[in-house]
């Protein structure tokens, strides 16, 4: 119920209304992402075969590092903000930075197995890409478009934690004000919910 | 609860951090913002009505004015514009931005800067589209919906409308999601859910269509950009693509979007009839859920604009019968609202016409809409003028007028000053005779087998077509009397008292303009309001 | 706990360490399942199950939804039903034509 701006000027901070409000945004980008698994079950149901044989062109142990390393960096920031509600700035900034940097490894992966499909001439439109099989086409189609739109947000992900970070050393986000880091983290567990979702899809149906 | 105390300066005295322009344009006041989005909507509606008035006009000598290909640039153009830069922005952006937090009795918004970003975007994106006409290369000729496979291939400026279209959507998102957390957060003490103004009701509604649908919108613009610029070919036959997915994935947000113009356009309704009546409203539980079952319903049935398309019988059958479905609701607002009217100390205002003929033309409208719903006429009507005559009819007799009523009744409150009721009801009356002479003549046109989105016809249907265009000057003749009125009261009009119509809800209660803070203190609430007259 | 703001509550290292742990176990668990083809057209059926299994993790103990109010626990659930029901009515569709 209204608890705040109950005088002319005073201004209290709404920090449960922030989270309910940084939830329905994560609402929005679940039905964006669901677009996208909407087209991939579509497809998938009607070229079942071809999206078998073209996973095979997935490395499973990259795969399974990135998740690992998403998983673990869900971890650091849920740790991370424990520590903060403690007061403990210096192990909060420390956590904050372990997951920026495991973010970016998971982006480099990303980046080397991108690499490696588009040396062999599968991208979208591509010659090598468009002989093959439409299951094939369409697999290779979604995987671009899936991880590329997943990675985008890891990036933003990555940007936002960094003025986090910023913020908590310089005590603008503290024990008694860490709304903008849960909020943060919450987006980035959603990120990392994408990924738990992408990983089995792309890599683990052969 | 009017206090005698020295009047504090209005909203728009408010002095800043900024002067003049900048004061405006970087405010996060909710009023300023719903001030700022009304006069762009509006702006953009007479663009919209001007392109509206030229395809009518061509159609009367097909060739003469517009090419065939300027003439789809056209009625794309201007649904592009009437849809994405005015209806669906339309009355939650100006009016609930302004009243949201009023009638709840709260001070601003649960994210004022964010709003402030909404209203930037809601900038940003039409900036884009109207780019997407002026620079080299064509205006957009998909049609406002860009199906596949022609917007993936189109020689236009597809991607740049489109990526305007994107970023407008990503707008009304945050608008959702802060009215949401408003209405949830910032209700004033001893105001219940039961006790909101209907107004803030179908704004909730709205707002979860606005988050929930919105996005999948925004997806599919993104895989039109992509099949553009990398050849991705979601749906490209040849690259084992399916255009029907386009359309499913497109009318998944389009069609929950037409409640997103309706919704709150009836909540405005919902408001003026009581105080118009002297009765309290009827049915007050039914309207508020009604509006909640209008939201859920309406977000399955989007399959009945493709009945056409190929799609399987099974889904056509299951989307007629949850079409049908949506209409209970729909028709439970109306009743009630004529409920209301019964018993009642009618004061015939302008606010109460267009409220009045609201409910008639959205019923209008509405019907039209079960007959094609049922599967058998579809075939015969889809793709035909039926159409363009039935979503008029609701889109515009309905959300439009509903505007103009929102308009009229609030204009006191926003403006300071009142309005002159006889050019107010002339307009009405001009606008009301034109708009039916137009559109009714479609529902014929397109019985009679007149396609929509046609540049030229069979000479059998120019009689019709004379008609609706002859229709379309005395439309056009009402609006711009209503608008003149309008903006003239802006500067000559008499001051308007705090509660000219005696409303109840709380917006009355305070100074019209409102100071910058609403309240001097926060209210609280200990009664359901619309206490005219009835238990 | 205050009842207003969830968020004072605390997720003890402890907790957190165990929910961690549990996410590998299941990744691993996900990646043999599926390399040892055992369970043949439902392999993906399978992998889809323990996805949603560390989804609930996360969303519980990452996310706090376990320690949330009731308006906040059943809200995801709305957001998830949009979603089943337009990629239903999708293969109401696709699949009967």
């Amino acid at each position: 119920m209204g608890k705040m701006f109950n005088t002319i000027s005073g201004k209290q901070i709404d920090s449960q209304g922030k989270k309910i409000g940084m939830w329905f945004f994560l609402y929005t980008e679940i039905l964006f992402f669901g677009g996208m698994f909407l087209l991939y079950s579509v497809f998938r149901s009607k070229y079942p075969m071809d999206f078998h044989f073209a996973a095979t062109e997935e490395s499973i142990v990259l795969g399974s590092i990135n998740t690992a390393i998403l998983l673990t960096s869900s971890f650091f920031i849920a740790l991370s903000i424990s520590a903060i509600k403690r007061g403990e700035k210096r192990l909060s900034s420390c956590l904050q930075l372990a997951t920026m940097v495991l973010g970016f490894a998971f982006l480099v992966i990303k980046y080397f197995e991108w690499n490696a499909k588009i040396m062999k001439g599968i991208y979208p439109d591509s010659a090598v890409l468009l002989q093959k099989s439409k299951g094939t086409i369409l697999f290779f189609g979604l995987y671009y478009v899936m991880t590329g739109i997943h990675g985008l947000h890891v990036l933003i992900g990555i940007i936002v934690i960094s003025f986090m970070l910023y913020w908590t050393v310089k005590e603008k986000v503290t024990r008694a004000n860490y709304a903008r880091l849960e909020n943060t983290g919450l987006y980035w567990h959603f990120v990392d919910i994408v990924w738990i979702y992408l990983f089995p899809l792309f890599y683990l149906i052969t | 609860m009017n206090e005698n105390l020295p009047s504090e300066p209005s909203f728009y005295e408010e002095k800043g951090r900024y002067r003049g322009i900048l004061s405006w344009l970087m405010s996060t006041d909710h009023k300023r913002i719903g001030i700022m989005y009304l006069a762009a909507l509006l702006i953009f509606f007479a663009v919209g009505v001007t392109l509206g008035l030229l395809i009518r006009l061509s159609l009367l000598s097909p060739g003469l004015i517009l090419s065939a290909q300027r003439y789809d640039e056209a009625f794309t153009v201007h649904g592009i514009i009437q849809i994405f830069l005015f209806i669906i922005p339309g009355l939650p952006v100006a009016f609930g931005n302004f009243f949201l937090p009023i009638l709840i009795g709260a001070r601003d918004v649960a994210f004022p800067k964010i709003n402030r970003l909404s209203w930037w975007l809601y900038l940003t994106g039409a900036f884009i589209v109207i780019l997407s006409l002026a620079i080299k290369g064509h205006p957009p000729d998909t049609g406002w919906t860009f199906y596949a496979p022609y917007s993936v291939k189109s020689q236009a400026n597809i991607s740049l409308a489109v990526f305007g279209v994107f970023v407008l959507g990503f707008s009304s998102i945050l608008t959702g999601i802060n009215f949401v957390t408003t209405i949830h957060r910032l209700r004033a003490p001893g105001m219940t859910w039961f006790r909101m103004p209907l107004f803030v009701w179908t704004l909730y509604a709205t707002g979860w269509v606005q988050m929930l649908a919105t996005p999948v919108l925004a997806i599919t613009l993104v895989f039109i950009i992509l099949g553009r610029f990398f050849g991705v070919g979601f749906f490209d036959a040849s690259k084992g693509g399916d255009p029907i997915l386009y359309e499913h994935l497109f009318w998944i947000y389009s069609h929950p979007a037409v409640y997103i113009m309706v919704l709150p356009a009836m909540g405005v309704i919902s408001e003026i009839m009581p105080v118009f009546s002297r009765r309290s409203i009827f049915g007050y539980h039914a309207m508020a859920f009604s509006a909640l079952g209008i939201a859920s319903v309406g977000y399955l049935v989007w399959g009945h604009h493709m009945f056409t398309s190929g799609m399987s019988d099974t889904a056509r059958i299951i989307f007629s019968f949850i079409t049908f479905l949506v209409a209970v609701p729909s028709g439970i607002k109306v009743f009630n609202w004529i409920a209301t009217l019964y018993k009642g100390s009618i004061e015939v205002d302008s606010p109460l016409l267009f409220a009045l003929s609201f409910i008639f033309l959205f019923s209008v409208g509405g019907l039209s809409g079960l007959i094609i719903g049922a599967l058998a006429t579809n075939l015969h009507l889809h793709g035909t003028y039926f159409i363009v005559g039935h979503f008029h009819y609701v889109v515009f007799g309905g959300a439009g007028f509903s505007m103009l009523a929102a308009l009229h009744y609030w204009f006191p409150k926003m403006f300071g000053k009142m309005y002159r009721e006889k050019p107010a009801k002339l307009g009405w009356l001009i606008l009301f005779i034109g708009f039916n002479v137009t559109y009714f003549s479609m529902f014929v046109l397109g019985f009679q087998g007149m396609p929509r989105r046609y540049f030229d016809y069979p000479p059998q249907y120019f009689t019709g077509h004379l008609i609706s265009t002859i229709g379309s000057w005395f439309l056009a003749a009402g609006l711009i009397i209503i608008f003149a009125n309008l903006i003239k009261s802006l500067f000559t009009g008499a001051k308007a008292p705090d509660n000219p119509w005696g409303g109840q809800t709380l917006e009355w209660q305070i100074p019209s303009p409102p100071p910058t803070e609403n309240f001097r203190e926060i209210p609280v609430i200990t009664e359901r309001p619309y206490r005219f007259g009835r238990k | 706990m205050n009842k207003d703001y969830p968020s004072d509550h605390i997720v003890s290292f402890k907790t957190n360490t165990f929910v961690w742990l549990a996410l590998l176990l299941l990744l691993g668990i996900t990646i043999s399942v599926s390399k040892m083809r055992l369970l043949g057209e439902y392999s993906v059926l399978a992998a889809l199950l323990i996805a949603s299994a560390k989804t609930a993790l996360v969303l519980a103990f990452f996310m706090h939804l376990k320690y949330e109010g009731r308006f906040l626990k059943r809200l995801i659930f709305l957001a998830i039903a949009a979603l089943t029901m337009i990629i239903a009515l999708t293969f109401a569709d696709v699949w009967y034509r």
